[in-house]
């Protein structure tokens, strides 16, 4: 466990008058965080000299060895290794182009889209990625201009089939995921929908009883910095294991067998669970 | 633009009761366009703007892109129903040089280099024009800024001094600024104490002019917390 | 972009051997269109800009009904300059004409009262144009330089049944005040006046000061990227007062 040092003489909760929710504590661009100290200084903070101050208006995180501010908002901006949700705009000869919502556009490359090799000159690639096929893949390089490579070679990256897909803000993505996966798992068991979270802010689901999951969502991120969310997602959802207990009780066996059935042919060509570096 | 032979200040006060140093009464809100990455309106007595940023985001055309950093854009605009005699729809030259200064006031706080090739774009809209409007710009486009997320310095905070009846007066309303001796426009980055905006007509000794950039200053650090506060305050609903 | 004459400047020398806060050298010449009711070049250096005076008749203002009208342009004309581009006046053309104009309406130097003809009905309009001839640096000084030389070359002429008798004239234009704009830049932690094109690449921030005869501002313009410290205001006002006494005896006859 990170031990919390607050160099600001301020509460970390602030109550605010007869209303029960409590907030954290907010900096805003400009303020003084502390003195630097030989920390390390992740997203949203600056030094002028020994002195750090907030870049953005957020959440400050001060431990013995970082200083930084988790945004309440703000575009995404790739970094190496983020896994997120892509889709397909244009079909190029040796790759595809991905909008993976940032202001930057990225290119996934034949090489690492496909397993088999492929002769860009013979073969129209399109029959693997068309334009529109959403993907959940992984950055593998950001140049310091901002270029971006994404790959399909990691665990976990597939083409997603059917589904809606959701934009949040992609700083409220941590939140939606909760601390060890406990929010999204608790809104994946609740509503029993397959649910994809991109770290660029791209979420992805399937499910009947989709319009329920994205409810949730959608709350955690309009109050994500309010504190016993988990407990008013819990209380929302309560409702819908009941009816999908009920759902399943009525038509237990086919939903799922259609569902395996569905995977087993579109996973044929594309790569299969390329091993992470 | 209305121009008076009366007297501005009766007997200490000026003519809408204030004090020489008293600010309108001001109100500032965030998030108030859906659609926008960050948006703000602010009023001071009865001017009135509203802002909103998007960005950053791809910049086009291509060549106008930076490679090392991404770029400002701000675009000033008096709606033609905002002033007592119509203004003509589309950028006069008032407003052009008033989106640059707006520009100039708000770059330095920004770290446009975390972002290459990107442009963010502030849009500031006058709903009521009654003096000082630039500067009510400013202040709106500081607090949309931050609500978009985009990484700053710090807040820029502005606010107009002039000289009305031989005294220094601050937040000039439309009366006063058409009538007045001398009018600033100002704006600087509170917490280093860094000016960004400096516009200045009339007629001042060099004296007064000190005096005046002084008082700005102080009128700015109060402006300042109605910006926190506004910023503050949006997420307690 | 950065290049020879900004890297020099960045240590506090210049490529012509002027000290920081000296200007080129100035030539002046009043009187060089004929067509115009008044006009001037001014070289800066090797910036020219010449500034033409038109005089016309127009309604007055529905708010200022017995003052006559002044209109400033400017113009960056192509040929002065690749980086100039044909069409409406850009946001930096608009901004000098702007300041030009600024600094010489309230500093009064030319009494709009006086140049009523009928109240409410009839004013004289004085147009000052400003066209950029060649551009290598310090545009606004020269140019302002610039208009109150041809402002004071300005000659209105005689009208005769509301309409104006070019070619024959009554008066001069009275001219009441000297203002002079001086624009002082910063770079590193230095002042620094009159800078070329190329020295314009490392100013960060720049302030243009209108200084009339009684040393009293009219006009101030914070142009550039960068802030200022309120110290550095204060100081580059007194660069400006202490410069516009020099700049003012080129009109000394």
């Amino acid at each position: 466990m990170e031990k919390k040092k607050n160099d600001l003489n301020q509460k970390s909760t602030g109550e605010v008058g007869a209303e029960k929710k409590k907030y954290r504590e907010v900096v805003l661009p400009g303020e003084l965080l502390g003195e630097r100290k030989g920390r390390k200084l992740s997203n949203g903070v600056y030094a002028e000299g020994d002195k750090v101050f907030a870049k953005v208006m957020g959440v400050p995180v001060t431990t013995e060895n970082e200083v930084r501010v988790v945004p309440m908002s703000g575009i995404y901006i790739p970094n190496i290794n983020d896994k997120v949700i892509g889709t397909m705009t244009q079909v190029e000869i040796s790759g595809w182009l991905v909008d993976i919502n940032s202001p930057y556009i990225s290119f996934l490359p034949v090489s690492d889209g496909v397993d088999e090799f492929v002769d860009t000159h013979r073969m129209d690639i399109s029959r693997f990625f068309d334009v529109g096929d959403v993907i959940f893949c992984k950055v593998s390089k950001v140049t310091k201009n901002k270029t971006i490579r994404v790959t399909m070679r990691s665990l976990g990256a597939r083409k997603l089939y059917g589904g809606v897909v959701l934009k949040v803000k992609p700083t409220k993505v941590p939140r939606i995921i909760g601390r060890g996966g406990s929010m999204v798992n608790l809104i994946k068991s609740k509503t029993g929908c397959l649910i994809y979270i991109g770290k660029n802010g791209v979420i992805w689901i399937r499910g009947d009883n989709r319009a329920k999951a994205i409810e949730a969502i959608l709350t955690v991120e309009r109050e994500s910095h309010t504190i016993g969310l988990t407990e008013k997602i819990e209380k929302m959802l309560e409702g819908e294991e009941e009816k999908k207990e009920g759902e399943a009780k009525e038509k237990p066996k086919e939903t799922k067998k259609t569902e395996k059935k569905k995977n087993a042919k579109k996973s044929a060509k594309v790569v299969k669970n390329g091993k992470d570096k | 633009m209305v121009k008076t032979n009366e007297k501005l200040i009766v007997k200490g006060k000026r003519l809408d009761g204030r004090a020489i140093e008293d600010l309108r009464p001001v109100k500032m809100d965030v998030d108030v366009i859906e659609r926008a990455d960050g948006s703000a309106q602010v009023a001071f007595g009865n001017t009135e703007t509203i802002v909103s940023v998007y960005g950053p985001r791809k910049l086009y055309p291509r060549f106008l892109q930076k490679s090392d950093t991404g770029i400002l854009r701000c675009r000033y605009n008096m709606a033609p129903f905002s002033v007592e005699d119509r203004k003509r729809p589309g950028p006069g030259r008032r407003s052009i040089e008033i989106s640059k200064v707006t520009r100039l006031a708000l770059e330095p706080a920004t770290f446009l280099t975390d972002f290459p090739k990107t442009v963010v774009d502030v849009f500031i809209e006058v709903l009521r024009g009654d003096g000082s409007t630039r500067v009510a710009g400013v202040n709106a486009a500081s607090i949309a800024l931050a609500t978009a997320g985009v990484p700053m310095r710090d807040l820029v905070v502005a606010c107009s001094v002039g000289k009305i009846d031989g005294k220094l007066v601050v937040d000039l309303n439309g009366l006063e600024d058409n009538n007045s001796e001398a009018d600033i426009a100002f704006a600087i980055m509170p917490s280093k104490e860094k000016v960004t905006l400096l516009q200045m007509d009339g007629r001042l000794t060099k004296e007064e002019l000190f005096e005046s950039l002084d008082l700005a200053k102080k009128t700015c650090k109060k402006i300042y917390e109605m910006q926190k506060s506004a910023l503050k305050e949006s997420f307690k609903d | 972009m950065e290049n020879y004459a900004s890297n020099l400047l960045l240590s506090g020398k210049r490529i012509d051997n002027r000290k920081l806060d000296e200007f080129r050298e100035i030539e002046i010449k009043q009187g060089i269109i004929d067509k115009a009711e008044g006009s001037a070049m001014v070289k800066l250096g090797k910036t020219k800009i010449l500034a033409g005076v038109k005089i016309g008749l127009g309604t007055p203002f529905p708010d200022t009904p017995n003052e006559g009208m002044l209109i400033v342009n400017a113009e960056f004309t192509p040929l002065a300059s690749p980086d100039f581009e044909s069409g409406p006046p850009g946001e930096d053309a608009t901004e000098l004409a702007r300041v030009v104009d600024r600094g010489i309406r309230e500093s009064k130097c030319i009494d709009l009262k006086k140049l009523c003809k009928t109240p409410r009905e009839m004013v004289l309009c004085v147009f000052v144009d400003i066209h950029i001839i060649n551009h290598d640096g310090n545009l606004i000084d020269c140019a302002f330089l610039a208009s109150l030389a041809a402002l004071m070359d300005t000659k209105i002429p005689k009208i005769k049944d509301d309409r104006i008798v070019r070619g024959k004239f009554e008066k001069d234009l009275p001219v009441l005040y000297k203002p002079i704009e001086v624009t002082v830049c910063k770079v590193d932690d230095k002042f620094v006046l009159d800078p070329m094109f190329k020295e314009e690449a490392v100013i960060e921030s720049k302030l243009t000061v209108c200084v009339r005869d009684d040393e009293k501002i009219c006009a101030l313009q914070k142009q550039g990227s960068k802030e200022l410290t309120m110290d550095d205001i204060k100081k580059m006002i007194e660069i400006a007062i202490d410069k516009s006494k020099e700049l003012r005896k080129l009109f000394e006859r």
